[in-house]
Protein backbone atom coordinates (compact mmCIF):
# COMPACT_ATOMS: atom_id res chain seq x y z
CA UNK A 1 0.00 0.00 0.00
CA UNK A 2 1.38 3.38 -0.97
CA UNK A 3 2.39 5.89 1.66
CA UNK A 4 0.86 8.64 -0.43
CA UNK A 5 -2.54 7.18 0.24
CA UNK A 6 -2.80 8.51 3.73
CA UNK A 7 -4.63 11.82 3.61
CA UNK A 8 -4.45 11.73 -0.15
CA UNK A 9 -6.65 14.81 -0.54
CA UNK A 10 -4.55 16.92 1.83
CA UNK A 11 -1.30 18.77 1.42
CA UNK A 12 1.77 17.84 3.46
CA UNK A 13 2.19 19.14 7.00
CA UNK A 14 4.55 22.01 7.66
CA UNK A 15 6.23 19.67 10.16
CA UNK A 16 7.41 16.74 8.03
CA UNK A 17 7.77 14.33 10.92
CA UNK A 18 4.03 14.69 11.56
CA UNK A 19 3.36 13.16 8.13
CA UNK A 20 5.81 10.37 8.95
CA UNK A 21 3.88 9.61 12.14
CA UNK A 22 0.60 9.37 10.24
CA UNK A 23 2.22 7.26 7.52
CA UNK A 24 3.54 4.89 10.16
CA UNK A 25 -0.02 4.31 11.36
CA UNK A 26 -1.39 3.84 7.84
CA UNK A 27 1.39 1.42 6.95
CA UNK A 28 0.91 -0.66 10.09
CA UNK A 29 -2.83 -0.87 9.42
CA UNK A 30 -2.12 -2.05 5.88
CA UNK A 31 0.25 -4.68 7.23
CA UNK A 32 -2.28 -5.84 9.80
CA UNK A 33 -4.88 -6.06 7.04
CA UNK A 34 -2.60 -8.26 4.97
CA UNK A 35 -1.91 -10.57 7.90
CA UNK A 36 -5.59 -10.78 8.87
CA UNK A 37 -6.61 -11.66 5.30
CA UNK A 38 -3.99 -14.38 5.10
CA UNK A 39 -4.96 -15.82 8.48
CA UNK A 40 -8.60 -16.09 7.45
CA UNK A 41 -7.69 -17.70 4.13
CA UNK A 42 -5.33 -20.18 5.74
CA UNK A 43 -7.59 -21.06 8.66
CA UNK A 44 -10.43 -22.02 6.32
CA UNK A 45 -8.02 -23.90 4.03
CA UNK A 46 -6.74 -25.78 7.07
CA UNK A 47 -10.31 -26.59 8.05
CA UNK A 48 -11.32 -27.80 4.59
CA UNK A 49 -8.18 -29.87 4.11
CA UNK A 50 -7.69 -30.92 7.73
CA UNK A 51 -4.20 -29.40 7.62
CA UNK A 52 -2.86 -29.37 11.19
CA UNK A 53 0.42 -27.69 10.23
CA UNK A 54 -1.32 -24.79 8.56
CA UNK A 55 -3.68 -24.37 11.50
CA UNK A 56 -0.65 -24.18 13.79
CA UNK A 57 0.80 -21.41 11.63
CA UNK A 58 -2.41 -19.42 11.84
CA UNK A 59 -2.42 -19.75 15.61
CA UNK A 60 1.13 -18.43 15.89
CA UNK A 61 0.55 -15.64 13.34
CA UNK A 62 -2.02 -14.13 15.69
CA UNK A 63 0.86 -12.82 17.79
CA UNK A 64 1.91 -10.61 14.87
CA UNK A 65 -1.47 -8.92 14.85
CA UNK A 66 -1.50 -8.47 18.61
CA UNK A 67 1.91 -6.88 18.42
CA UNK A 68 0.99 -4.55 15.54
CA UNK A 69 -2.16 -3.43 17.34
CA UNK A 70 -0.11 -2.59 20.41
CA UNK A 71 2.34 -0.60 18.29
CA UNK A 72 -0.47 1.34 16.65
CA UNK A 73 -2.05 2.10 20.01
CA UNK A 74 1.21 3.35 21.48
CA UNK A 75 2.07 5.43 18.42
CA UNK A 76 -1.42 6.96 18.29
CA UNK A 77 -1.24 8.01 21.95
CA UNK A 78 2.19 9.50 21.38
CA UNK A 79 1.08 11.43 18.29
CA UNK A 80 -1.96 12.80 20.11
CA UNK A 81 0.21 13.90 23.03
CA UNK A 82 2.88 15.46 20.82
CA UNK A 83 0.86 17.07 18.05
CA UNK A 84 -2.61 17.72 19.43
CA UNK A 85 -4.14 16.69 16.11
CA UNK A 86 -7.20 18.43 14.74
CA UNK A 87 -9.93 17.73 12.19
CA UNK A 88 -8.96 15.19 9.48
CA UNK A 89 -5.72 14.26 11.27
CA UNK A 90 -7.55 13.58 14.51
CA UNK A 91 -10.13 11.43 12.74
CA UNK A 92 -7.33 9.58 10.98
CA UNK A 93 -5.58 8.74 14.24
CA UNK A 94 -8.72 7.77 16.13
CA UNK A 95 -9.74 5.72 13.08
CA UNK A 96 -6.45 3.86 13.05
CA UNK A 97 -6.93 2.84 16.68
CA UNK A 98 -10.42 1.53 15.91
CA UNK A 99 -9.42 -0.29 12.74
CA UNK A 100 -6.43 -1.88 14.47
CA UNK A 101 -8.78 -3.20 17.16
CA UNK A 102 -11.14 -4.62 14.52
CA UNK A 103 -8.30 -6.30 12.64
CA UNK A 104 -6.93 -7.74 15.84
CA UNK A 105 -10.34 -9.31 16.49
CA UNK A 106 -10.40 -10.69 12.94
CA UNK A 107 -7.13 -12.40 13.81
CA UNK A 108 -8.70 -13.86 16.96
CA UNK A 109 -11.60 -15.25 14.92
CA UNK A 110 -9.27 -16.86 12.39
CA UNK A 111 -7.20 -18.28 15.21
CA UNK A 112 -10.33 -19.75 16.77
CA UNK A 113 -11.22 -21.44 13.48
CA UNK A 114 -7.68 -22.83 13.26
CA UNK A 115 -7.93 -24.22 16.79
CA UNK A 116 -11.02 -26.21 15.82
CA UNK A 117 -9.27 -27.90 12.88
CA UNK A 118 -7.82 -30.64 15.10
CA UNK A 119 -11.13 -31.24 16.86
CA UNK A 120 -13.06 -31.59 13.62
CA UNK A 121 -10.33 -33.48 11.82
CA UNK A 122 -10.97 -37.16 11.26
CA UNK A 123 -14.66 -36.86 11.90
CA UNK A 124 -17.20 -37.38 9.18
CA UNK A 125 -17.76 -33.93 7.73
CA UNK A 126 -20.57 -33.45 5.31
CA UNK A 127 -18.75 -32.12 2.22
CA UNK A 128 -21.63 -29.83 1.38
CA UNK A 129 -21.36 -28.04 4.70
CA UNK A 130 -17.63 -27.52 4.41
CA UNK A 131 -18.17 -26.10 0.95
CA UNK A 132 -20.80 -23.75 2.34
CA UNK A 133 -18.33 -22.60 4.95
CA UNK A 134 -15.73 -22.06 2.27
CA UNK A 135 -18.13 -19.88 0.31
CA UNK A 136 -18.98 -17.85 3.42
CA UNK A 137 -15.27 -17.32 4.05
CA UNK A 138 -14.74 -16.16 0.47
CA UNK A 139 -17.40 -13.50 0.88
CA UNK A 140 -15.92 -12.34 4.20
CA UNK A 141 -12.48 -12.25 2.63
CA UNK A 142 -13.73 -10.11 -0.26
CA UNK A 143 -15.31 -7.72 2.23
CA UNK A 144 -12.09 -7.55 4.20
CA UNK A 145 -9.95 -6.95 1.11
CA UNK A 146 -12.22 -4.25 -0.24
CA UNK A 147 -12.56 -2.46 3.05
CA UNK A 148 -8.78 -2.27 3.28
CA UNK A 149 -8.75 -0.80 -0.23
CA UNK A 150 -11.38 1.69 0.92
CA UNK A 151 -9.13 2.58 3.85
CA UNK A 152 -6.05 3.12 1.73
CA UNK A 153 -7.96 5.24 -0.79
CA UNK A 154 -10.10 6.88 1.93
CA UNK A 155 -13.15 6.24 -0.23
CA UNK A 156 -16.46 6.85 1.57
CA UNK A 157 -18.45 5.50 -1.42
CA UNK A 158 -16.60 2.18 -1.40
CA UNK A 159 -16.92 2.00 2.39
CA UNK A 160 -20.65 2.53 2.17
CA UNK A 161 -21.15 -0.13 -0.50
CA UNK A 162 -19.17 -2.67 1.56
CA UNK A 163 -21.36 -2.03 4.54
CA UNK A 164 -24.49 -2.62 2.46
CA UNK A 165 -23.14 -6.00 1.36
CA UNK A 166 -22.82 -7.50 4.83
CA UNK A 167 -26.42 -8.61 4.39
CA UNK A 168 -25.29 -11.34 2.01
CA UNK A 169 -22.92 -12.88 4.57
CA UNK A 170 -25.63 -12.81 7.19
CA UNK A 171 -28.06 -14.59 4.88
CA UNK A 172 -25.64 -17.37 4.01
CA UNK A 173 -24.69 -17.76 7.66
CA UNK A 174 -28.35 -18.17 8.56
CA UNK A 175 -28.85 -20.87 5.95
CA UNK A 176 -25.67 -22.68 7.07
CA UNK A 177 -26.96 -22.55 10.62
CA UNK A 178 -30.21 -24.23 9.58
CA UNK A 179 -28.35 -26.92 7.64
CA UNK A 180 -26.05 -27.69 10.56
CA UNK A 181 -29.07 -28.03 12.84
CA UNK A 182 -30.67 -30.43 10.39
CA UNK A 183 -27.55 -32.61 10.28
CA UNK A 184 -27.37 -32.73 14.04
CA UNK A 185 -31.02 -33.77 14.28
CA UNK A 186 -30.55 -36.45 11.67
CA UNK A 187 -27.69 -38.14 13.44
CA UNK A 188 -26.42 -37.27 16.93
CA UNK A 189 -22.93 -38.48 15.94
CA UNK A 190 -22.69 -35.33 13.81
CA UNK A 191 -23.13 -33.09 16.82
CA UNK A 192 -19.47 -32.66 17.76
CA UNK A 193 -18.28 -31.80 14.27
CA UNK A 194 -21.32 -29.70 13.48
CA UNK A 195 -20.99 -27.69 16.70
CA UNK A 196 -17.42 -26.85 15.81
CA UNK A 197 -18.44 -25.95 12.27
CA UNK A 198 -21.19 -23.80 13.70
CA UNK A 199 -18.63 -21.84 15.69
CA UNK A 200 -16.43 -21.57 12.62
CA UNK A 201 -19.36 -20.18 10.65
CA UNK A 202 -20.11 -17.75 13.44
CA UNK A 203 -16.49 -16.61 13.48
CA UNK A 204 -16.57 -15.94 9.75
CA UNK A 205 -19.85 -14.09 10.06
CA UNK A 206 -18.26 -11.93 12.74
CA UNK A 207 -15.29 -11.20 10.54
CA UNK A 208 -17.87 -9.76 8.13
CA UNK A 209 -19.15 -7.60 10.99
CA UNK A 210 -15.64 -6.33 11.68
CA UNK A 211 -15.25 -5.48 7.98
CA UNK A 212 -18.48 -3.51 8.35
CA UNK A 213 -17.10 -1.73 11.41
CA UNK A 214 -13.97 -0.81 9.48
CA UNK A 215 -16.12 0.46 6.60
CA UNK A 216 -17.96 2.71 9.04
CA UNK A 217 -14.66 3.98 10.46
CA UNK A 218 -13.30 4.67 6.95
CA UNK A 219 -16.47 6.61 6.17
CA UNK A 220 -16.01 8.65 9.34
CA UNK A 221 -12.33 9.30 8.66
CA UNK A 222 -12.97 10.61 5.18
CA UNK A 223 -16.21 12.54 5.73
CA UNK A 224 -16.27 13.48 9.41
CA UNK A 225 -19.83 12.19 9.72
CA UNK A 226 -21.15 8.83 10.84
CA UNK A 227 -23.14 6.46 8.66
CA UNK A 228 -26.74 6.12 9.76
CA UNK A 229 -27.19 3.36 12.34
CA UNK A 230 -29.89 1.44 10.43
CA UNK A 231 -27.57 -1.02 8.77
CA UNK A 232 -29.24 -3.91 6.90
CA UNK A 233 -29.15 -7.04 9.06
CA UNK A 234 -30.01 -10.50 7.89
CA UNK A 235 -28.64 -12.71 10.63
CA UNK A 236 -31.83 -14.39 11.81
CA UNK A 237 -30.18 -17.23 13.69
CA UNK A 238 -31.13 -15.72 17.03
CA UNK A 239 -34.73 -16.71 16.29
CA UNK A 240 -34.12 -20.04 14.49
CA UNK A 241 -35.46 -23.00 16.49
CA UNK A 242 -34.73 -26.74 16.27
CA UNK A 243 -38.37 -27.50 15.46
CA UNK A 244 -38.23 -25.79 12.08
CA UNK B 1 -16.75 14.47 1.25
CA UNK B 2 -19.67 15.17 3.52
CA UNK B 3 -23.01 15.43 1.78
CA UNK B 4 -24.90 18.71 1.97
CA UNK B 5 -27.78 17.09 3.77
CA UNK B 6 -25.43 15.72 6.40
CA UNK B 7 -23.86 19.13 6.88
CA UNK B 8 -27.26 20.73 7.27
CA UNK B 9 -28.26 18.10 9.74
CA UNK B 10 -25.08 18.50 11.79
CA UNK B 11 -25.17 22.29 11.79
CA UNK B 12 -28.94 22.70 11.91
CA UNK B 13 -29.24 20.72 15.10
CA UNK B 14 -27.00 23.23 16.88
CA UNK B 15 -28.17 26.51 15.38
CA UNK B 16 -31.70 25.98 16.67
CA UNK B 17 -30.85 27.07 20.20
CA UNK B 18 -28.54 29.98 19.34
CA UNK B 19 -28.57 32.77 21.92
CA UNK B 20 -29.43 36.32 20.75
CA UNK B 21 -26.96 38.38 18.75
CA UNK B 22 -25.02 40.80 20.97
CA UNK B 23 -22.79 42.40 18.37
CA UNK B 24 -23.11 42.23 14.65
CA UNK B 25 -20.63 43.15 11.92
CA UNK B 26 -21.88 43.63 8.36
CA UNK B 27 -19.63 44.27 5.35
CA UNK B 28 -16.84 45.42 7.66
CA UNK B 29 -13.80 46.57 5.72
CA UNK B 30 -10.73 48.22 7.22
CA UNK B 31 -8.09 50.26 5.42
CA UNK B 32 -4.74 51.29 6.88
CA UNK B 33 -3.57 54.38 4.98
CA UNK B 34 -5.48 53.24 1.93
CA UNK B 35 -4.38 49.59 1.87
CA UNK B 36 -7.18 47.19 2.70
CA UNK B 37 -6.66 44.89 5.70
CA UNK B 38 -10.19 43.52 6.08
CA UNK B 39 -12.68 42.63 3.34
CA UNK B 40 -16.47 42.73 3.82
CA UNK B 41 -16.63 40.69 7.02
CA UNK B 42 -20.08 39.59 8.19
CA UNK B 43 -19.95 38.14 11.69
CA UNK B 44 -22.40 37.77 14.55
CA UNK B 45 -21.21 37.75 18.16
CA UNK B 46 -23.75 35.95 20.32
CA UNK B 47 -24.61 36.82 23.87
CA UNK B 48 -22.95 34.89 26.72
CA UNK B 49 -20.85 32.91 24.31
CA UNK B 50 -17.14 32.88 23.71
CA UNK B 51 -16.36 33.56 20.07
CA UNK B 52 -12.81 32.71 19.02
CA UNK B 53 -11.17 34.44 16.07
CA UNK B 54 -8.42 32.33 14.53
CA UNK B 55 -6.17 32.53 11.49
CA UNK B 56 -2.53 33.03 10.55
CA UNK B 57 -0.69 36.24 11.41
CA UNK B 58 -1.86 39.21 9.38
CA UNK B 59 -5.21 37.61 8.54
CA UNK B 60 -7.23 40.47 10.02
CA UNK B 61 -8.56 38.83 13.17
CA UNK B 62 -7.06 41.41 15.54
CA UNK B 63 -8.12 44.19 13.18
CA UNK B 64 -11.69 42.94 13.33
CA UNK B 65 -11.50 42.59 17.12
CA UNK B 66 -10.31 46.17 17.43
CA UNK B 67 -13.24 47.39 15.32
CA UNK B 68 -15.64 46.07 17.96
CA UNK B 69 -14.75 48.80 20.46
CA UNK B 70 -13.35 51.29 17.98
CA UNK B 71 -9.76 50.81 19.07
CA UNK B 72 -8.82 51.38 15.43
CA UNK B 73 -9.94 55.01 15.87
CA UNK B 74 -6.67 55.58 17.72
CA UNK B 75 -4.59 54.60 14.67
CA UNK B 76 -3.82 57.40 12.21
CA UNK B 77 -4.94 56.68 8.67
CA UNK B 78 -7.19 53.83 9.70
CA UNK B 79 -10.58 53.80 8.02
CA UNK B 80 -13.41 51.46 8.97
CA UNK B 81 -16.28 50.84 6.52
CA UNK B 82 -19.41 48.81 6.97
CA UNK B 83 -21.68 48.47 9.92
CA UNK B 84 -21.10 47.24 13.48
CA UNK B 85 -23.86 47.18 16.06
CA UNK B 86 -24.04 46.56 19.79
CA UNK B 87 -27.53 45.45 20.80
CA UNK B 88 -28.71 46.70 17.43
CA UNK B 89 -27.25 50.23 17.80
CA UNK B 90 -24.53 51.38 15.39
CA UNK B 91 -21.32 51.84 17.40
CA UNK B 92 -19.82 54.09 14.72
CA UNK B 93 -22.74 56.52 14.92
CA UNK B 94 -21.71 60.15 15.49
CA UNK B 95 -23.72 60.28 18.72
CA UNK B 96 -21.77 57.43 20.34
CA UNK B 97 -19.41 58.38 23.17
CA UNK B 98 -16.33 56.26 22.48
CA UNK B 99 -15.28 56.24 26.13
CA UNK B 100 -18.69 54.87 27.10
CA UNK B 101 -18.48 52.33 24.29
CA UNK B 102 -15.14 51.06 25.55
CA UNK B 103 -16.61 50.69 29.02
CA UNK B 104 -19.37 48.52 27.52
CA UNK B 105 -16.94 46.66 25.27
CA UNK B 106 -13.83 46.19 27.39
CA UNK B 107 -10.51 44.88 26.22
CA UNK B 108 -7.68 42.70 27.53
CA UNK B 109 -4.41 42.76 25.63
CA UNK B 110 -1.70 40.29 24.72
CA UNK B 111 0.80 41.56 27.26
CA UNK B 112 -0.54 42.28 30.73
CA UNK B 113 -0.50 46.06 31.07
CA UNK B 114 -1.46 47.05 34.60
CA UNK B 115 -1.27 50.75 35.42
CA UNK B 116 1.87 51.65 37.44
CA UNK B 117 -0.37 52.02 40.47
CA UNK B 118 -1.54 49.86 43.33
CA UNK B 119 -3.65 46.76 42.71
CA UNK B 120 -6.57 48.60 44.30
CA UNK B 121 -6.16 51.66 42.09
CA UNK B 122 -5.87 49.53 38.97
CA UNK B 123 -9.41 48.33 39.60
CA UNK B 124 -10.87 51.53 41.07
CA UNK B 125 -9.62 53.79 38.27
CA UNK B 126 -12.26 52.87 35.70
CA UNK B 127 -15.25 53.05 38.05
CA UNK B 128 -13.97 56.42 39.28
CA UNK B 129 -13.77 58.08 35.86
CA UNK B 130 -17.12 56.57 34.91
CA UNK B 131 -18.66 57.68 38.22
CA UNK B 132 -19.77 54.17 39.13
CA UNK B 133 -19.13 54.56 42.87
CA UNK B 134 -19.73 57.39 45.33
CA UNK B 135 -17.81 56.48 48.46
CA UNK B 136 -14.99 54.29 49.74
CA UNK B 137 -17.34 51.50 50.74
CA UNK B 138 -18.70 51.28 47.21
CA UNK B 139 -15.20 51.37 45.71
CA UNK B 140 -14.04 48.66 48.14
CA UNK B 141 -16.96 46.57 47.08
CA UNK B 142 -16.27 46.96 43.34
CA UNK B 143 -12.56 46.19 43.86
CA UNK B 144 -13.31 43.05 45.86
CA UNK B 145 -16.05 41.81 43.52
CA UNK B 146 -13.96 42.40 40.42
CA UNK B 147 -10.92 40.67 41.90
CA UNK B 148 -13.07 37.78 43.07
CA UNK B 149 -14.65 37.38 39.65
CA UNK B 150 -11.18 37.37 38.13
CA UNK B 151 -10.17 34.66 40.60
CA UNK B 152 -7.45 36.86 42.03
CA UNK B 153 -8.83 38.19 45.31
CA UNK B 154 -7.51 35.48 47.63
CA UNK B 155 -4.03 35.82 46.15
CA UNK B 156 -3.80 39.61 46.56
CA UNK B 157 -6.19 40.55 49.40
CA UNK B 158 -3.34 41.26 51.83
CA UNK B 159 -1.43 43.50 49.43
CA UNK B 160 -4.07 45.55 47.68
CA UNK B 161 -2.00 48.68 48.05
CA UNK B 162 1.16 47.25 46.57
CA UNK B 163 1.94 47.97 42.91
CA UNK B 164 0.09 45.87 40.35
CA UNK B 165 3.31 45.58 38.38
CA UNK B 166 4.79 43.51 41.24
CA UNK B 167 2.47 40.57 40.49
CA UNK B 168 3.45 37.57 38.35
CA UNK B 169 2.56 37.64 34.65
CA UNK B 170 -0.49 35.44 35.08
CA UNK B 171 -1.68 37.46 38.06
CA UNK B 172 -1.15 40.68 36.12
CA UNK B 173 -3.28 39.37 33.27
CA UNK B 174 -6.06 38.43 35.69
CA UNK B 175 -5.69 41.89 37.22
CA UNK B 176 -6.24 43.38 33.76
CA UNK B 177 -9.32 41.19 33.37
CA UNK B 178 -10.54 42.36 36.79
CA UNK B 179 -9.94 45.94 35.66
CA UNK B 180 -12.02 45.34 32.53
CA UNK B 181 -14.82 43.77 34.59
CA UNK B 182 -14.85 46.63 37.12
CA UNK B 183 -16.72 48.99 34.79
CA UNK B 184 -19.45 46.36 34.22
CA UNK B 185 -18.92 45.80 30.52
CA UNK B 186 -21.26 43.73 28.39
CA UNK B 187 -18.64 42.44 26.00
CA UNK B 188 -14.99 41.65 26.75
CA UNK B 189 -12.49 41.54 23.89
CA UNK B 190 -9.31 39.55 24.48
CA UNK B 191 -6.37 39.80 22.12
CA UNK B 192 -4.19 36.73 22.70
CA UNK B 193 -4.58 37.04 26.46
CA UNK B 194 -2.46 33.98 27.26
CA UNK B 195 0.39 34.25 24.78
CA UNK B 196 2.76 35.63 27.43
CA UNK B 197 1.67 33.19 30.16
CA UNK B 198 2.92 29.79 31.30
CA UNK B 199 0.58 26.76 31.04
CA UNK B 200 -0.67 27.01 34.63
CA UNK B 201 -1.45 30.72 34.36
CA UNK B 202 -3.04 29.99 30.97
CA UNK B 203 -5.25 27.32 32.52
CA UNK B 204 -6.36 29.79 35.19
CA UNK B 205 -7.27 32.40 32.61
CA UNK B 206 -9.14 29.80 30.55
CA UNK B 207 -11.03 28.68 33.64
CA UNK B 208 -11.83 32.34 34.27
CA UNK B 209 -13.08 32.85 30.71
CA UNK B 210 -15.44 29.94 31.20
CA UNK B 211 -16.83 31.50 34.38
CA UNK B 212 -17.07 34.99 32.90
CA UNK B 213 -19.21 33.60 30.10
CA UNK B 214 -22.12 33.43 32.58
CA UNK B 215 -22.28 37.24 32.68
CA UNK B 216 -20.32 38.56 29.73
CA UNK B 217 -20.05 38.07 26.01
CA UNK B 218 -16.46 37.32 25.09
CA UNK B 219 -14.52 37.59 21.85
CA UNK B 220 -11.02 36.14 21.94
CA UNK B 221 -8.22 36.23 19.39
CA UNK B 222 -5.82 33.35 19.85
CA UNK B 223 -3.00 31.66 17.99
CA UNK B 224 -3.49 28.48 19.96
CA UNK B 225 -5.91 26.17 18.16
CA UNK B 226 -6.27 24.10 21.29
CA UNK B 227 -7.16 27.17 23.29
CA UNK B 228 -9.80 28.20 20.76
CA UNK B 229 -11.19 24.67 20.83
CA UNK B 230 -11.21 24.60 24.63
CA UNK B 231 -12.68 27.98 25.53
CA UNK B 232 -15.02 28.97 22.70
CA UNK B 233 -18.47 27.95 21.55
CA UNK B 234 -18.18 29.63 18.16
CA UNK B 235 -15.08 29.95 16.03
CA UNK B 236 -14.42 32.28 13.11
CA UNK B 237 -11.52 31.58 10.78
CA UNK B 238 -9.88 34.53 8.98
CA UNK B 239 -7.46 34.42 6.07
CA UNK B 240 -5.95 37.27 4.04
CA UNK B 241 -8.40 39.76 5.49
CA UNK B 242 -11.53 37.72 4.77
CA UNK B 243 -13.76 35.63 6.96
CA UNK B 244 -13.30 32.09 5.62
CA UNK B 245 -15.67 30.16 7.81
CA UNK B 246 -17.62 30.65 11.01
CA UNK B 247 -19.41 28.02 12.99
CA UNK B 248 -19.87 25.82 15.98
CA UNK B 249 -16.45 25.27 17.60
CA UNK B 250 -16.92 21.52 18.03
CA UNK B 251 -17.55 21.14 14.34
CA UNK B 252 -14.83 23.57 13.25
CA UNK B 253 -12.13 21.54 14.96
CA UNK B 254 -13.34 18.08 14.02
CA UNK B 255 -14.81 18.60 10.56
CA UNK B 256 -14.47 22.11 9.09
CA UNK B 257 -16.16 22.82 5.76
CA UNK B 258 -13.47 24.98 4.22
CA UNK B 259 -10.20 23.50 2.99
CA UNK B 260 -8.28 26.57 4.25
CA UNK B 261 -9.62 26.03 7.76
CA UNK B 262 -8.72 22.36 7.53
CA UNK B 263 -5.19 23.19 6.38
CA UNK B 264 -4.68 25.87 9.01
CA UNK B 265 -5.88 23.96 12.05
CA UNK B 266 -4.03 20.79 11.08
CA UNK B 267 -0.75 22.60 10.47
CA UNK B 268 -0.59 22.38 6.68
CA UNK B 269 -0.66 26.05 5.77
CA UNK B 270 1.45 27.61 3.05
Amino acid sequence: MSEQNSNSQLAAHTVTSYDEDLQFLARRIAEMGGIAERMLEESVAALVNGDAGLSQKVISDDLLLDDAERQIGEKAVLVIAKRQPMAADLRDIIGSIRIAADLERVGDMAKNIAKRVLAVHGMAQPKKLVRGLDHLAELALTQLKEVLDAYSSRSPELANSIRERDEEIDAIYTSLFRELLTYMMEDPRNITACTHLLFCAKNIERIGDHATNIAETVYYISTGSQLSPDRPKDDETASVGADE
Amino acid sequence: MMSEAAVEEAVGAKTETQPPIKMQGRMVSVFYSGSQALYDVDLDIRQYQVTALIGPSGCGKSTFLRCLNRMNDTIDGCDVKGNITLDGADIYDASVDVVELRASVGMVFQKPNPFPKSIYENIAYGPRIHGLARNKTEFDEIVETSLRRAGLFDEVKDRLHEPGTGLSGGQQQRLCIARAIAVSPEVILMDEPCSALDPIATAKVEELIDELRQNFTIVIVTHSMQQAARVSQRTAMFHLGSLVEEGDTDKMFTNPDDQRTQDYITGRFG
